[in-house]
């Protein structure tokens, strides 16, 4: 047990910032439902009317749903407006979670992207009539290109675990193109879950290979692992424990040799934009996510966007279509025979893709700020909780530190607990279950959204907890404590899932 | 910058704090020889009212002002402002994947509306929180048959959305899965005597589109028992969702894969849209994707958790059900909201106008010499025409009207030249498809 | 703790042998690992397997455990209660809660299997490890 708790860790804690949850009750929306309300109306029919059963034929046709809302316009804004005070969000304060990069989502972006020929534009239009929509993905693709220091792009990727899927394919396309397509894929154990999951819808296997001692590729283990078999290594730079690949032109150069491909996941580029580029550093293909690096508002789940960015030799093996420039015309480029083919109709998620570009244009080359902002301020958290809890590995972080639980499991208080309490301080949690090769995981990453003022108040909260762990675990294992429901009953709920209404 | 709350003061306190002198110094473990010596080559920085002016130069420059019949997949419907508006809320708009139930029972709660509403109009029993579209939907629904039958065929209707089959074709040969493609009838359904003699017993799944790409409506109930009495799966997608206001729904599916945009949510030039999976319970623990379930905290009050996360990638990694991580949770809200405004009577009310306007479009138009409608089969607000000439030159005639005209089929199915695929929904004023008609009329009237 | 009669293997699986058939199931030591178990998913009887094969999982909330035959031989029954009653991998691992019974192919294989203090020891290593 640690007994040396300094001065300022044994002050009686203070909750500043948190108060209780707005413990509004409201029920579901079917809950309100009655027969004669409505909540929109629709402009009278100008053409004659028609009977269903006789356009569709006897049989085809059906009649009101059962049980489907019937409710009105305010009794839907007061129901959607009282169940959103129940949520955390980064508009109300941090998000400490490792590899999300939960920053600030700007409204202008949202603002652009609701304007009149733009939302309104239906992507099967010709392309003369569609210009500015064309000229909004180009110019992104410049730009993502130029941050990343590749030589081609797609942006049709809709999430990050599709853009890794797409990656996977253009190796496989152009290894294929090289004569052998090769059957492995090398994942470090502390990969995101997505990693080996695109890797066998790839058709690839997933070959696992171990960290370090210092969290980091064992070089090793790499030369020994990259056979022939081996089509690519996919690499999380820095590492989800915060850490840059010191080695990361060493592991390019090994994989290279052996005729394989170097696969970034561009989670953590929120550490590199403006600062060093991966294409500079070897890699030969990665994504990026947009709803992280870029700004993109998370929504409870998405939408994100996951562009792909390659070296030149992949290009042939872009999906399709690829967004091209001709003399100041932009089109959409089908005739592709390399091409591994469409991972989406049309061309993305354009919505979110035109937010990341406003992003960008906010920021122009000053985007380095926003990267040095987002490492200092989490090595200035790490320095300020390195007395309270574990560091299992003492390297210089990035944008992101990874504490473990160590010390307060000797209380029988673990990550998950106070993670919990966390939330009694007025914070979101910080990233649990991950990576796995932390035992006990605490990943914070705090963006450069956060000032501060904020990143003082969570350095308290934290103290606070690590106190509360050895003077009071009841009250850290217990918790959340402020909030309108406490911890639910999972089990229950995988047992016998109940997943939707029934009247 | 205005998004980075720092003062020059407070950077050198922190730095200080930490015990460096620069913040050059937390960037040493990069090798010297990658930093970065100059600023990168991007335009910018502008300010917020820039910003928009480039947006909305950018909107000039593409059909504002134009009246579209175009549908294939994206369709314009009506949209209430209130669930914009409601979706601009800070509370939706900035939070996190709710993975911390107790702080996130907004969206929870939300999802589970969405769920139970998928359900509803595909009369299935359970249904996902939402894929990225319908044709990646259908794609990990074909995967999802795979794995419930442990074979390795599917066959698909030719008249399923292009775009769906490629993205299906895209996955489907990395692991092995056999496509073979099924083709139409002159009712432009799915050709069952060419379905009878493709080896049913070896497939996972007959994969139809209703209504399919032509507009058409399938025949379902034949077909599941076709696809049953084989030992098969029946998958059925869904593009234009409004059609489940007042056609019929698929019961008799084994697997929905859905495309949600026409309950809401813009067009937008490709997306975001919403895609959903929905399915008979039995076949739960194969679904891809998030699930909301409802439970009980310690006291006996009523909330929502993710739940049997145990198939997705977080947990199961290389044997999960999919990667799918991101979805498009925002607008399976936005979905819910517009549902629920609309309301039971409200979406029966806008399909009969798509049905009514769609009868009333194809009157119009085919009192055109030359022009006549194709297929037999019913449909409900979209419907292929023939035209005595390449209908990209009708269309480029019409464009100087301001009128985007029917798509050609010519591209994606090379036996269909000189058809075009019309669709008309309850947003389109009578006066604008007799504007249509008139046009097409004197232009095919003009000699080329 | 560890019934005498019983065999175990290293990953926390026991088999009961009554002439050619074995009960299978896993170990008080593994549920306790896993935690609340909500879900098991067994093979269809009939099926045949070498020892060592994976025959099924062992859901908890948050994790996933694969469960390997001790032994080869072709699957007779599988336990019918973890349908509806999961929970009882909890409550009675070594009795109620057997997952498959298996009727074996090579009864030599045993012998490659720890006995109860054989695996009373193995545990205790590992839960130092830990």
């Amino acid at each position: 047990m640690n007994s040396k708790l300094t001065e300022v860790e044994t002050a009686a804690p203070t909750i500043r910032k948190a108060g209780r949850q707005v413990n509004q009750n409201e029920g579901l929306i079917f809950e309100k439902s009655a027969p004669g309300k409505r909540g929109m109306e629709l402009p009278p029919l100008d053409v004659p009317a028609i009977d269903p059963v006789e356009a569709l034929g006897a049989g085809n046709s059906r009649d009101s749903i059962e049980g489907f809302p019937e409710v009105s316009e305010i009794e839907v804004i007061r129901h959607f407006t009282r169940i959103s005070t129940w949520n955390y969000a980064i508009d109300l304060g941090m998000y400490p979670l490792g590899s999300c990069t939960m920053k600030y989502n700007p409204r202008v972006n949202e603002h652009v992207a609701r304007l009149d020929g733009l939302a309104s534009e239906h992507p099967a239009q010709p392309a003369e009539v569609s210009q500015g929509c064309l000229r909004i993905l180009y110019d992104l693709q410049k730009c993502l290109l130029e941050v990343t220091g590749m030589d081609a792009a797609t942006l049709q990727p809709v999430a990050g675990a599709q853009g890794e899927l797409t990656g996977l394919l253009m190796i496989r396309a152009y290894l294929q193109s090289q004569g052998n397509a090769r059957k492995k894929v090398l994942i470090p154990d502390s990969a995101h879950g997505t990693n080996p999951a695109s890797v066998v819808i790839a058709g690839y296997e997933v070959q696992n290979i171990k960290s370090n001692a210092r969290g980091q590729i064992d070089t090793d283990h790499l030369r020994e692992f990259a056979t022939e078999d081996v089509a690519a290594l996919m690499v999380t730079n820095p590492s989800t424990i915060g850490v840059f690949e010191e080695r990361i032109a060493e592991i390019a150069a090994i994989l290279h040799e052996r005729g394989a491909l170097l696969y970034m996941d561009g989670a953590n580029m929120n550490a590199l934009a403006g600062v060093t580029r991966p294409g500079d550093f070897g890699v030969d293909v990665m994504h990026l996510n947009l709803h992280k690096t870029f700004s993109t508002p998370h929504g409870g789940g998405g939408p994100g966007a996951g562009p792909v960015l390659a070296k030149k030799i992949l290009e042939p093996f872009l999906p399709v279509p690829v967004v091209v420039e001709k003399n100041g015309r932009y089109a959409l480029d089908g005739n592709r025979p390399q091409s591994v083919g469409r991972v989406r109709a049309y061309c993305g998620n354009f919505g979110v893709l035109l937010r990341a570009l406003a992003y960008t244009l906010a920021y122009g080359p000053g985007i380095r700020q926003a990267t040095e902002d987002a490492v200092l301020n989490a090595n200035y958290i790490r320095k300020n909780l390195e007395e309270s809890f574990d560091l299992p590995y003492n390297l210089p972080s990035m944008h992101e530190v990874v504490f473990s639980d160590a010390r307060q499991k000797k209380q029988g208080v673990n990550t998950m607990d106070i993670a919990k309490r966390l939330i009694d301080y007025g914070f979101h949690p910080y990233t649990t279950a991950f990576p796995l090769i932390v035992p006990g995981a605490m990943m914070i990453e705090p963006t450069e959204s956060e000032s501060k003022e904020e990143c003082d108040l969570f350095i308290d909260a934290m103290r606070s907890i690590a106190i509360e762990a050895e003077t009071n675990p009841e009250l850290v294992k217990t918790a959340p404590h402020s909030t309108r429901v406490g911890r639910l009953d999972e089990v229950a709920a995988a047992r016998k899932p109940i997943l939707r209404w029934k009247p | 910058m205005r998004y980075l709350p720092k003062s020059p003061s407070e950077r050198e306190e922190m730095l200080e704090s930490i015990g460096v002198d620069s913040v050059e110094e937390l960037f040493q473990s990069i090798p010297e020889k990658f930093r970065l010596r100059k600023p990168l080559d991007l335009p910018g920085p502008l300010s917020e009212m820039e910003i928009i002016q480039y947006f909305q130069a950018r909107a000039g420059e593409n059909a504002r002002g134009y009246t579209s019949f175009l549908g294939a997949g994206v369709y314009q419907h009506v949209r209430s402002v209130v669930a914009d508006a409601i979706i601009q809320r800070g509370e939706f708009l900035t939070s996190y994947t709710p993975y911390q139930a107790e702080i996130s029972q907004g969206t929870l709660t939300a999802i589970f509306e969405f769920q139970t509403l998928m359900c509803q109009l595909t009369g299935q029993e359970v249904a996902n929180a939402s894929m990225y579209d319908g044709s990646t939907a259908l794609t990990e629904a074909v995967l999802m048959a795979e794995r419930l039958t442990g074979k390795h065929r599917v066959l698909v209707a030719r008249s399923v959305h292009p775009e769906y089959r490629q993205v299906l074709a895209t996955y489907a040969k990395n692991v092995g899965l056999e496509v073979e493609e099924i083709g139409y009838t002159k009712s432009g359904q799915i050709d069952t005597e060419a379905l009878s003699k493709a080896k049913l017993g070896e497939a996972a799944a007959i994969v139809v589109q209703s209504p399919n790409f032509f507009g058409v409506i399938e025949e379902l109930p034949a077909l599941a028992e076709a696809a049953h009495a084989a030992g098969a799966l029946l998958v059925t997608t869904i593009a234009e969702a409004a059609s489940l206001g007042i056609v019929r729904p698929p019961v008799e599916a084994d697997i929905v894969a859905m495309e949600g945009q026409s309950f809401g949510i813009p067009p937008s030039y490709g997306g975001p849209y919403v895609g959903v999976i929905a399915t008979r319970e039995k076949f739960v623990r194969q679904m891809p994707g998030r699930l909301a379930g409802q439970t009980t905290d310690g006291a006996g009050r009523r909330g929502f958790v993710l739940t049997l996360a145990t198939r997705e990638q977080h947990i199961r990694r290389e044997k999960a059900t999919s990667n799918i991580c991101t979805n498009e949770a925002l607008y399976a809200l936005a979905a819910t909201i517009h549902l629920c405004l609309i309301g039971k009577e409200g979406l029966r009310e806008l399909a009969l106008q798509n049905l009514a306007k769609a009868r009333f479009a194809a009157a119009e138009l085919t009192k055109i010499p030359g022009v006549r409608r194709v297929f037999s089969g019913r449909v409900f607000n979209e419907f292929v025409l023939e035209f005595p000439r390449s209908v990209k030159l009708i269309n480029a005639a019409l464009l100087r009207e301001k009128i985007i005209g029917p798509l050609p089929l010519g591209l994606h199915y090379p036996e269909l030249t000189k058809r075009g695929l019309v669709c008309v929904t309850e947003t389109m004023p009578r006066a604008e498809i007799e504007r249509l008609a008139s046009a097409t009329k004197r232009i095919l009237e003009t000699p080329l | 703790m560890y019934p005498a009669d019983y065999r175990y293997t290293k990953d926390h699986e026991w088999i009961k042998v009554e002439g050619s058939v074995g009960t299978i199931g896993i170990t008080d030591y593994a549920q306790s690992e896993l935690g609340d178990v909500v879900f098991a998913e067994l093979p269809k009887v009939g099926v045949t397997m070498k020892a060592g094969e994976s025959f099924g999982t062992i859901e908890s909330v948050k994790a996933v455990s694969e469960i390997f035959t001790p032994v080869s031989g072709e699957i007779t029954e599988i336990n019918s209660k973890l349908v509806d009653t999961p929970e009882i991998i909890n409550k009675d691992p070594h009795g109620s809660a057997w997952l498959v019974k298996i009727r074996l192919s090579d009864p030599k294989e045993l012998s490659a299997l720890m006995d109860a203090a054989a695996y009373e020891t193995y545990i205790a290593a590992q839960a130092k490890e830990h």
